[in-house]
């Protein structure tokens, strides 16, 4: 009798390694960058490029800089009046140094500054809990940071009361005033913004006719117009004595602004969900409102992400149109500060702005990564 | 209803206007000393005139203007708001009332003291539009007349464009210029070389210089172009307020022709010489600054607070400052120059 032996294998083989060539950083080259004849070129050009550019730039900026120092000096070579060599080129971050604090606040008085930073700290503290979506308490949070936290920054930073120096919002300035401006634009424009477009699509004549005249009547107007309106005409209209703050009249210019491109932005989402869902929820017995807030607006905002993020950075950089009207944000006074004697060099001047460019890309590209990532979190319904 | 609109406009118009004349007839010095600081409007950046410094305190030539007339009011040269003003607000601020002095290198005209209804307390600068050029590039030349078919960088809707185009007209001359919106752009537009020449305001030029490559090889060529006698201005209307302010200026330049210096101020007021004597109020019953509606010490404040003009334009423009602009036309009238106070008596 014959004996048979069975072999049955019951472990799947383990993977081959792939071949050298696939694999490894030289595949990934070939595969990304040498591809093909076109593809070499653009690489080989891109490279010569980048090592063209590179090092000047790296020289410039971090070699060559000058780090400290306390007047123009630093930043000027012997024939400019200064104590670099002849033919020295490099940032003059001292003169950001230098005026940092100023870049920040503004002229705040230097010993009240505490509170600019507080407020600071207390928005940070409260909007990173609301932006995680696991973190809990969300009403809680929600409560605080749009009823309670304006209150308490409008009291930290405008003062005159529980014993707080009164800052007139003149002295403000720098950063604070670009935050001040754009979150405040930002947090009035979205509810805005959802309720005139709500309106333009109503059936109610007045409502509609108020919202289509509003948002046509502020978008065919530049920004421009709108700040110089609040500033130059609006006090001529008053009565004598009787003045609004530049600085809130120039928030409200700001504020309605944004919402005309914001309701612009939303209703495009809402013109994009079927009419479906609308029957859907009519037949299910709601009202218009619920309708509104169960069914069409969450559909609708999910859709706008990406245009409602391109309106606040948008507006995050409009804001430095109020330098024309005499407040200076984070660029307006970088600079004014070109014109103080004491730190005039060659360098002054382009230091001063590739440091504001970086601070606004800083937060731009914070935002614009934040939208990517809700954009993909929400995106349930629509994955290809 | 349309009479009722009509008559709701027509009362709302009528009220506009005599809040505005309301405005103009205020009595400003009681209104400065009632609120207890003055509301003066500088340039938003100008070099040397009116900037912030490292901690953000407004520094400059105007500034320190503003500082006198606080000094002259109050006794104390810190009790002043700045309003930073641009071209086109300055003149709104001024009418709306919403600052009460003006010292904005503005230019004196016909037109601004007319139509605009201000007052010009007196020309603190005398600046007129020049040409810069590199030496090193166009050796040789040493007049603007000999500029003929250069490229000229100016900064666009000023008057300085206007002056360029007059000046080369009527001159018979051919250029060709290059506008710029930005001052910064112009300025790295000359140093790169895009343009033979540069021209503004002269002291802009000083000021532009310091931000050049090569400083030295720039001269500031002798002709000058337009008058620009710059003035610090006041509403129209207000007397008073008028007299106060161009009564600080004078005393600012006369303080300099008698000697008074900041340092010197105290040992001064025991000086025998009457015009010393009246100016620093130490005369017997003297009621010169009373009758200003200030106290009778209000130059001594000023001095101690500012120092004099003399001292003001060296710390900010003059030999004391980067900017090292010459005196020249700005020097007292004793010595070359246009500076000329009225007698304090």
């Amino acid at each position: 009798m014959s004996h048979t032996e069975f072999y049955a294998r019951d472990e799947m083989a383990g993977d081959e390694r792939p071949p050298a060539a696939e694999q490894g950083i030289v595949a990934w080259l070939r595969k990304n960058l040498f591809a093909s004849i076109p593809d070499t070129i653009l690489t080989v050009v891109g490279l010569i490029i980048i090592a063209m550019v590179l090092p000047s730039v790296i020289g410039w900026a971090f070699i060559n800089a000058q780090w400290t120092g306390t007047d123009r000096s630093y930043c000027a070579t012997v024939a400019q009046g200064g104590i670099q060599p002849e033919g020295w080129s490099g940032a003059c971050w001292a003169f950001v140094g230098a005026k940092f604090q100023q870049f920040m606040f503004g002229q705040y008085p230097i010993d009240q500054r505490w509170r600019v930073m507080l407020t600071g700290i207390m928005f940070v503290a409260l909007l990173v809990p609301m932006l995680i979506p696991t973190a809990p308490r969300k009403l809680l949070n929600a409560i605080l940071l749009f009823g309670v936290f304006p209150v308490v920054a409008f009291v930290l930073l405008v003062g005159g009361v529980f014993g707080l120096q009164y800052v007139e919002t003149a002295r403000w300035g720098g950063l604070m005033v670009t935050l001040v401006l754009s979150v405040v634009g930002i947090a009035v424009s979205l509810p805005l913004g959802i309720l005139l477009a709500l309106g333009r699509r109503s059936k109610l004549p007045v409502i509609k006719l108020f919202s289509v005249i509003f948002i046509e009547t502020i978008r065919g107007v530049p920004l421009v117009t709108v700040l110089f309106m609040a500033s130059v005409m609006f006090p001529l209209f008053l009565p004598a004595g009787m003045t609004f703050d530049k600085f809130l009249r120039a928030l409200v210019g700001v504020a309605l602004f944004a919402s005309a491109y914001m309701a612009e932005v939303v209703r495009g989402g809402l013109q994009a969900i079927p009419k479906g869902q609308y029957e859907g929820a009519a037949s299910l017995g709601l009202s218009y409102w619920q309708t509104t807030g169960l069914v069409v607006l969450p559909q609708a905002l999910k859709l706008v992400i990406p245009g409602i993020v391109n309106t606040f950075i948008g507006l995050f950089k409009d804001t430095s149109l109020v330098t024309i009207i005499g407040m200076f944000d984070l660029l307006g006074i970088v600079r004014q500060n070109f014109s103080d004697t004491n730190w005039a060099s060659p360098q002054t001047p382009i230091s001063g702005l590739v440091f504001a460019g970086f601070i606004f890309w800083l937060f731009c590209f914070g935002m614009s990564r934040y939208s990517i990532y809700m954009e993909h979190r929400l995106d349930t319904g629509h994955k290809r | 209803m349309k009479n009722t609109i009509k008559a709701i406009l027509g009362a709302t118009i009528l009220g506009l206007a005599a809040s505005a004349a309301s405005v103009a007839s205020a009595d400003t010095l009681s209104d400065v000393k009632a609120k207890g600081f003055l509301q003066c409007g500088v340039n938003t950046g100008l070099a040397g005139f009116a900037a912030p410094d490292d901690k953000g305190e407004w520094k400059g030539f105007d500034v320190d203007f503003c500082r006198a007339v606080a000094a002259a009011i109050f006794g104390d040269p810190t009790k002043v708001k700045f309003t930073p003003t641009n071209a086109k607000e300055r003149f709104t601020a001024l009418q709306s009332g919403e600052i009460d002095l003006l010292a904005r290198n503005t230019t004196w005209t016909l037109n601004r003291d007319t139509a605009l209804g201000f007052n010009f307390v007196g020309v603190n600068y005398f600046d007129g539009q020049g040409f810069m050029i590199n030496a090193k590039k166009l050796p040789g030349v040493t007049s603007a007349l000999q500029l003929s078919g250069a490229s000229v960088c100016v900064q666009s809707g000023t008057t300085t464009e206007l002056n360029l185009a007059d000046y080369f007209k009527a001159n018979n001359l051919e250029y060709n210029p290059v506008v710029f919106e930005k001052l910064e752009e112009a300025n790295a537009a000359y140093d790169s070389g895009r343009c033979d020449a540069y021209t503004t305001d002269q002291s802009g030029l000083y000021a532009i210089r310091l931000t050049l490559a090569s400083p030295d090889d720039h001269i500031v060529l002798p002709e000058i172009i337009s008058k620009e006698p710059l003035a610090p201005a006041v509403r129209q209307g207000d007397d008073k307020w008028f007299d106060v302010v161009k009564w600080t200026f004078n005393a600012l330049v006369l303080s300099e022709e008698l000697g008074i210096t900041q340092a010197n101020v105290d040992e001064m007021k025991n000086s025998k010489n009457p015009d010393i004597q009246r100016v620093l109020g130490t005369e017997a019953g003297t009621k010169l600054g009373t009758d200003l509606g200030l106290e009778n010490d209000w130059v001594v404040n000023i001095i101690k607070g500012v120092g004099n003009y003399g001292e003001i334009f060296d710390r900010n423009i003059g030999a004391g400052s980067p900017l090292k602009i010459a005196r020249g036309l700005n020097a007292l009238w004793t010595k070359g120059g246009l500076q000329y106070a009225m007698p304090i008596r």
